[in-house]
């Protein structure tokens, strides 16, 4: 008996011991004091205790960088520009970026650690970004795998973005997921309403985050987002733009035609959107509605794969197909195009035969 | 098992190199010697951080043993000991090359957690006790069986990145060409056997 207690007691206060050892050398080790943080060129100073990531610090400052794995050097979403004081390259961040943006300095804010005075560059609208506390006021089945969710804010209680932005929302821990999980997603409703945003969302099959917002969330939840990110946005210097979305790529592309029509913006607008057949459609009477109303908007849907029972007599084949049959010449216009990645590939290719100049394609790709 | 004191520090040193290599001869820390030895720059930087914390737990569970778990009649719990003071060890190394030596951070610092659960660590530790060697001994002990280790792993990422270029049966890629060629370097470093033995 008291052999057991005695090889208990050794090796709880060796235990302890080497914990207090451990406390004692992390005190000592991990402690830079105060660190000054400057962010583009002195347009922000922060404070910041140093030891933890730049992200992190940078978050406790309330400057959000979008990092959708939340630190674990996963996403590759999280870059920043350091200046000076980052230390050399770490092998965690180098599958995340191409040889140019090392030279320019990129690095990934969640594995560098704040250890002396920085100099960072960060784009500007990220000043903008804030965690919102929303509610989930409205869940609207769209089409068999879509769905709409109205977000109002609860706090702060407004929201100021450019149409075409998107937020990241996260998840709660559910049945086998024992992690809560960030996912970003475009805002397609209009900026002007600041106070209630709307996110149209496609289940993916075994996706952590779509699986938890179509069959756990409900009417009522409160949700944690934050945002806006992107730069993909409405440049409203353009005459004649071209949209084109396909799946819920829609999204963003309905924000951009809102605010235009709103602001009563004298722009030209065609608007291609791409589903597979008549039950992937959603949104056919709301944009057919704004035709009629607009003579300045066109709305051209196409179904790549109609279904006999659907009788359908509108635009057949790829959004791509459709959109070469319908513009001829793309010089001096604009195109925002969202979707997934081959759609958006398909498009680009077919723009840049059509005359469209590089720097007036805008794209979001999925 | 030898008595140890009449066998000279060198000769352990080079035996533990060549004749009982960590991998070859004993077959530990096969885990992270099979797994990480695909490339070989990331390989020669874990081979180098095993060898360093082979060398520091090596010399720290020397005190450990013979201050600590002597004196108090701990013998029977020196696996666990040995183990919390590696882990410790580990991680008071880690935070020191973070905050003072950054280059060698940025290259090791990613390996170092990892190493934590090598048994290759553990088994120096034990080895030295079991052998009974002094303080001197111990050291050369470890810093051979660290360069042994960092060795091997170079040289079976060396094979495996040539290999890599060439094509395998199916079901032999992968870590079952990696389990042969292993077998052979072990074959291979037999016929160092001559020169020297210490076990």
């Amino acid at each position: 008996m008291i052999n057991i207690i005695y090889t208990v007691l050794s090796v709880s206060i060796i235990s302890a011991f080497l914990a207090a050892v451990i406390v004692i050398a992390e005190k000592y080790f991990n402690n830079y004091g105060q660190c000054e943080i400057d962010i583009n060129d002195g347009s922000k100073k922060i404070s910041v205790q140093g030891g933890s990531s730049l992200l992190s610090s940078l978050a406790s400052a309330k400057i959000f960088i979008p990092s959708a794995c939340g630190g674990k050097a996963t996403c590759g979403l999280c870059k920043v520009i350091v200046k000076n004081g980052a230390g050399s390259l770490l092998p965690t961040e180098e599958p995340y970026l191409s040889k140019e943006e090392i030279n320019s300095g990129v690095r990934l804010s969640c594995q560098i650690k704040v250890k002396s005075n920085m100099k960072i560059l960060i784009p500007e609208e990220l000043f903008s970004i804030k965690l919102f506390k929303a509610r989930i006021e409205k869940i609207t089945q769209l089409t068999h795998d879509i769905k709409e969710f109205r977000l109002s804010l609860i706090e702060p209680d407004a929201i100021s973005f450019k149409a075409g932005q998107y937020v990241q929302i996260s998840t709660k821990p559910y049945g086998k997921v024992t992690e809560s999980v960030t996912r970003a997603y475009s805002i397609s409703s209009v900026p002007s309403q600041s106070n209630i945003i709307e996110l149209i969302i496609r289940l993916v099959p075994g996706g952590i985050c779509t699986t938890y917002y179509h069959n756990i969330a409900k009417e009522g939840d409160e949700i944690a987002l934050s945002g806006p990110y992107g730069d993909f946005f409405l440049r409203d210097d353009a005459k004649d733009i071209v949209f084109i979305a396909g799946g819920s790529g829609l999204a963003p592309i309905k924000s951009m035609i809102l605010d235009i029509i709103e602001k009563g913006l004298d722009i030209n607008m065609l608007f291609f959107f791409g589903a597979v057949s008549l039950r992937d459609l959603y949104y056919d009477d709301f944009f057919r509605a704004i035709e009629e109303e607009h003579p300045n908007f066109t709305y051209i849907p196409c179904l790549s794969m109609p279904l006999p029972e659907d009788e359908w007599n509108g635009e057949k084949g790829l959004v791509t197909e459709v959109f070469e049959r319908h513009v001829s010449n793309g010089t001096g216009k604009h195109a925002y195009l969202c979707g997934s990645p081959g759609m958006i590939n398909a498009c680009l290719a077919s723009l840049k035969n059509k005359g469209f100049k590089e720097e007036n394609i805008f794209y979001d790709k999925f | 098992m030898n008595q140890s004191p009449a066998i000279s520090p060198l000769i352990i040193f080079f035996a533990s190199i060549l004749t009982s290599n960590m991998i070859l001869s004993n077959f530990l820390g096969m885990c992270s010697y099979i797994s990480v030895s695909s490339e070989y720059k990331t390989s020669s930087g874990l081979g180098k951080a095993v060898a360093l914390v082979m060398l520091v737990t090596t010399a720290v569970n020397y005190f450990v043993y013979h201050y600590i778990i002597i004196p108090l009649g701990l013998d029977y719990l020196r696996f666990i000991i040995f183990i919390i003071v590696i882990a410790a060890t580990v991680q008071i190394i880690e935070m020191f090359m973070d905050r003072y030596l950054e280059d060698l951070h940025s290259k090791l610092g990613i390996f170092l957690p990892l190493i934590t659960v090598n048994c290759a660590i553990l088994g120096i530790n034990l080895f030295m006790v079991i052998r009974q060697y002094d303080f001197i001994q111990s050291i050369f002990f470890a810093a051979g069986s660290g360069l042994g280790w960092w060795l091997a792993i170079n040289v079976l990422a060396a094979i495996r990145e040539k290999i890599s270029k060439n094509k395998l049966p199916q079901g032999l890629d992968g870590p079952a060409i990696t389990f042969i060629i292993t077998g052979i370097m072990a074959l291979a470093f037999i016929g160092f056997s001559g020169i020297f033995t210490v076990q």
